[in-house]
């Protein structure tokens, strides 16, 4: 079995992490009732002996004794670390597995890339080290951050380049949260392209989240659970995210909801890597079947049904509903509609009791409403995992490589240069050690090209397979000559 | 003579635990519909061929388990072993932490290279369990990353290791409409280097499986499991011993040599197709009975129409009649949709197999030109009923079943490989564009060397 190692930077990247490590556990602790560190535990969780003080050795085997996350914990302040380490979640975690500072970053990318960055390598290296040791077979980092601030965008894609250096063969993982366009962080713009940049060069994989997104699936999990209509109870004492016997301060935090899908999220996302199943799909595979071309490695998210991110016990509606609503607009994680655009992969990973028959059934029923590009028409990659989200029956997963990013990555550009031209606040960043203007352009004209590569698919759309199809046959012929 | 089996990979691995089970269960059936006599030389061919009994209470499998992957080698060892009436042997696994990730260069130019020292050694150790040896049976699914791409090293390794045994693979065909992405890569590069090494293909296609499933064995929620318990029910019906010969005596002690001598008469057609008749829910079996020439005859019209299963025959496709058409224009005179074959093998099982008429499958027109019909067609017979079916026929066919399938892959693979999708995945591990040329023009040789039948 291999193991993943989580890095969350910043005040987002911690706030989603400490919902992670909390959804983690309660999931394990569900699947694995005899209090056993068993080999799907151990991709996450350490198991160490803490009797005789402090980082006692680790257990590889019997009892659960005490678990660690295999998580780093970084922010440019304090507050949010500190919460979580008097919080519930504080024996999960231990001091050699933070690095914070006292000032924050301002908001402003390149004092947490440039100058946090060189004060904090060392430190953070031997800690990745030191995490890396602890694991027998090391297969990906986790990175979560934010993309709008200075913290979890600047010293997080720092990090992301320290990750390629350091350890080259295990993949990246970047979950990133993309500021809403009525941020109050006037900086974002900058901030979220800058950030950019390093995530086309540096990332296998990012999976985009926007707020505006989230905040749209809690409002409509508020109405589904109050509109009675469905049939629907709130569960008092749902597994998933319930505050009785959870982890959390009593007082629910206003981002907690969003949180929580982006846990459950990555919770399903390592599912089928972690438990046993009929068709199994580990994280090598995502990039491998998702990323048909290095750069483009933006994943766009849905998680079905909705009820799995809540407290919410909605009746079990028709399996078939649930492949048809992770197709649709309002439960993806960006803002963005898939169906509309041009898909170069997807990738369902079910979770539970679902078969393949259902699988096939659903795939051929959908197929028309989408549109995949010319040479990769039947573009599925799907996964069977057989343990089902805690306190339900099933779930689905779907991760599309679709076109339908591009509009997010445009706004954001357009963002960026209403600021970019009249040079606003661009003095902040240049006053920071390391930082050119050139750095700007740079990172705008990555972007640039970035927006020219899914305009280039885009074009094909409406473009027959049928003229692809003498163009083979022209080039088999072609080559079969020889 | 004993076959060692090779489970590769998720599919491998699973596929191989239903074929045990199938065969074990087969022999333990003490009826079998014929003497006793009968039944125990049939039980004690079959053992010998699929396991060994030394210091150990219930049989052993002769089998070796390679993954890259731990989580299933170890559910299948453990299911094995509580089914209280066969096991696989405690050493005869290997397994790594990390999967190729449907990686076919992963596979085979990472994980074959590095393994290749512990991997041989297990099979040579099963290999050295066999009083002889008649060669090696592999299961693997040509999508993924470890049964496609570390199955195509270890055939290789096999072939090098052992020049004159017999290399069965069997190749599971992945959906058509995708379950892997880069699954039509990892096929052609899989097929175009099994076609180097390995005596013959047999495949399934899980299409056709998953057909047979929903529509001849009524399930309504169909699982992986009941895909490889159809799968496993053919090929149980190939290689549960049989009488080769009109009159035998005693039971095949070759299955692999008889099988490649019957239908492999030339190396550049090496792709088998297995169909099997009938195929029903267990609680239907009491209510049907079957006659023979009803059998025989749906047999051969699957076979001529090119038809997956018994349900949807078309009845309409005849051979073409010989010498109507000059040899060369013999494409154009041939009638839509003739499957033309090489060489076909019938196996029987069953009460009064003796008096059945197989004339049918012998009709000349059936065959290639180049062949003898006398060398093409043979058949091999039991009494002894399988797998609770009172009668039962297969047909393994070196014929054109699965040209289709073979063209559409490859033409899938060159779509995408003329966009450069993926490919920098490969070159990651030193499987270049030449690599895939290469394959493409070996499959583009078979592709029309089946075409000019």
């Amino acid at each position: 079995m291999t193991q993943s190692v989580v890095v969350q930077v910043g005040q987002c990247g911690n706030q989603v992490g400490c919902r992670f490590w909390d959804l983690a556990l309660r999931e394990h602790a569900d699947v694995n009732k005899e209090g056993i560190y068993d080999e799907a535990l151990s991709s996450f969780f350490r198991n160490v002996d803490t009797r005789s003080g402090g980082d006692g050795p680790d257990i590889y085997k019997g009892k659960i004794c005490s678990l660690k996350a295999r998580a780093l914990l970084i922010d440019m302040e304090e507050g949010v670390v500190n919460e979580i380490l008097q919080g519930p979640l504080r024996d999960v975690f231990d001091s050699k597995q933070l690095i914070t500072d006292v000032s924050g970053s301002g908001n402003n990318w390149a004092v947490g890339h440039k100058l946090y960055g060189s004060q904090y390598q060392e430190n953070i290296v031997e800690k990745l080290r030191k995490a890396a040791e602890h694991c027998d077979c090391l297969q990906c980092f986790f990175i979560i951050h934010s993309m709008g601030g200075g913290t979890g965008s600047g010293l997080g894609t720092f990090i992301l380049k320290l990750l390629e250096d350091e350890f080259p063969e295990v993949y990246r993982f970047v979950t990133s949260v993309y500021p809403s366009g009525e941020d109050d962080v006037i900086t974002s713009p900058y901030n979220s392209v800058l950030a950019m940049k390093e995530l086309n060069e540096h990332a296998d994989c990012v999976l985009p989240i926007e707020n505006e997104s989230l905040f749209d699936i809690v409002n409509k999990i508020h109405q589904m659970a109050n509109s009675g209509k469905l049939g629907s109870t709130v569960k008092r004492n749902s597994l998933v995210t319930s505050s009785a016997g959870s982890a959390k301060t009593a007082q629910e935090k206003p981002f907690d909801a969003m949180n929580n899908i982006l846990a459950n999220l990555l919770l399903n996302l390592t599912s089928s890597a972690r438990f046993e199943g009929s068709l199994n799909m580990d994280l090598n595979e995502i990039s491998m079947n998702l990323v048909p071309f290095p750069r483009l490695h933006y994943l766009v998210s849905s998680l079905t049904p909705l009820y799995t991110l809540a407290d919410v016990n909605v009746p079990s509606r028709r399996l078939d509903q649930m492949f048809s609503d992770a197709f649709s607009r309002d439960h993806q994680l960006i803002q963005a509609d898939p169906k509309h655009s041009i898909y170069l992969a997807c990738a369902l990973l079910v979770r539970g009791n679902v078969q393949v028959s259902d699988l096939r059934r659903n795939i051929e029923r959908l197929k028309p409403s989408l549109h995949f590009v010319s040479w990769n028409q039947e573009g599925w990659k799907t996964g069977l995992c057989s343990v089902p989200p805690v306190g339900h029956s099933h779930s689905l997963l779907a991760l599309a490589n679709n076109t339908c990013v591009k509009p997010t990555f445009i706004e954001l550009k357009d963002r960026f240069m209403k600021l970019y031209k009249k040079k606003a606040h661009l003095h902040h960043y240049l006053h920071v050690d390391g930082m050119e203007q050139s750095c700007f352009s740079e990172a705008l004209s990555s972007l640039s090209d970035l927006i020219e590569e899914y305009n280039e698919l885009d074009a094909t759309k409406g473009q027959s397979i049928y003229e692809f199809a003498c163009m083979s046959v022209w080039a088999t012929t072609s080559y079969s000559g020889v | 003579m004993s076959i060692v089996t090779v489970q590769l990979g998720q599919c491998g691995n699973q596929i191989g635990h239903e074929v045990f089970n199938t065969i074990c269960s087969d022999v333990r059936d003490t009826h079998g519909l014929c003497s006793k006599k009968e039944n125990e030389s049939y039980r004690d061919a079959c053992k010998e061929r699929f396991f060994c009994e030394e210091q150990s209470e219930v049989p052993v499998a002769r089998a070796v388990l390679i993954d890259m992957e731990p989580k299933v080698i170890t559910q299948t060892l453990s299911m094995a072993a509580r089914s209280g009436y066969w096991k696989y042997d405690d050493g005869s696994h290997f397994c790594q932490k990390q999967g190729s990730g449907n990686n076919w260069a992963n596979g085979y130019s990472v994980h074959g290279p590095r393994h290749k020292e512990a991997i041989m050694d297990l099979v040579q150790k099963e290999a050295e369990k066999c009083d002889r040896l008649g060669g090696f049976f592999t299961i693997m699914s040509m999508a993924g990353g470890t049964g496609s791409g570390l199955g195509a090293f270890v055939t290789q390794c096999l072939r090098d290791a052992f020049p004159t045994s017999f290399l069965l693979n069997h190749v599971i065909w992945p959906y058509s409409t995708g379950e892997v992405i880069v699954q039509n890569y990892n096929s052609v590069l899989t097929l175009s280097h099994l076609y180097k090494s390995a005596d013959a293909l047999l495949v399934h296609e899980n299409d056709v499986v998953h057909k047979i499933c929903a529509q001849l064995m009524n399930i309504k929620q169909i699982s992986f499991r009941d895909i490889n318990q159809v799968i496993a029910h053919q090929l149980g019906s190939v290689f549960q011993p049989a009488y080769t010969a009109e009159g035998g005596l005693c039971y095949s002690r070759n299955p692999l040599g008889d099988l490649m001598e019957t239908l492999v008469p030339h190396p550049e057609f090496k792709m088998l197709g297995l169909r099997n008749i009938p195929q029903m829910p267990e609680n239907s079996l009491a209510y049907s009975t079957f006659s023979w020439p009803g059998l025989i005859k749906h047999l051969r019209q699957m076979l001529i129409a090119n038809a997956k299963m018994e349900e949807g025959i078309d009845w309409q496709v005849q051979p073409p009649r010989l010498g109507s058409s000059i040899p060369s224009s013999h494409s154009i005179n041939k009638p839509l949709h003739f499957n033309t074959s090489i060489a076909n093998l019938v196996i029987l099982r069953g009460k009064d197999m003796h008096s059945i008429d197989l004339g049918s499958f012998r009709d000349p027109s059936l065959y290639t030109s180049w062949l003898n019909p006398k060398d093409a067609f043979h058949s091999w017979k039991t009494l002894r009923a399988f797998n609770k079916y009172e009668k039962s026929a297969s047909l393994v066919s070196n014929s054109q079943f699965l040209l289709k399938p073979l063209d559409n892959i490859v033409g899938k693979a060159w779509n995408m490989f003329a966009s450069k999708a993926y490919i920098h995945q490969y070159t990651k591990f030193s499987i270049e564009e030449e690599d895939f040329l290469d394959s493409f023009t070996a499959l583009e040789q078979v592709i029309s060397s089946y075409t000019s039948l």
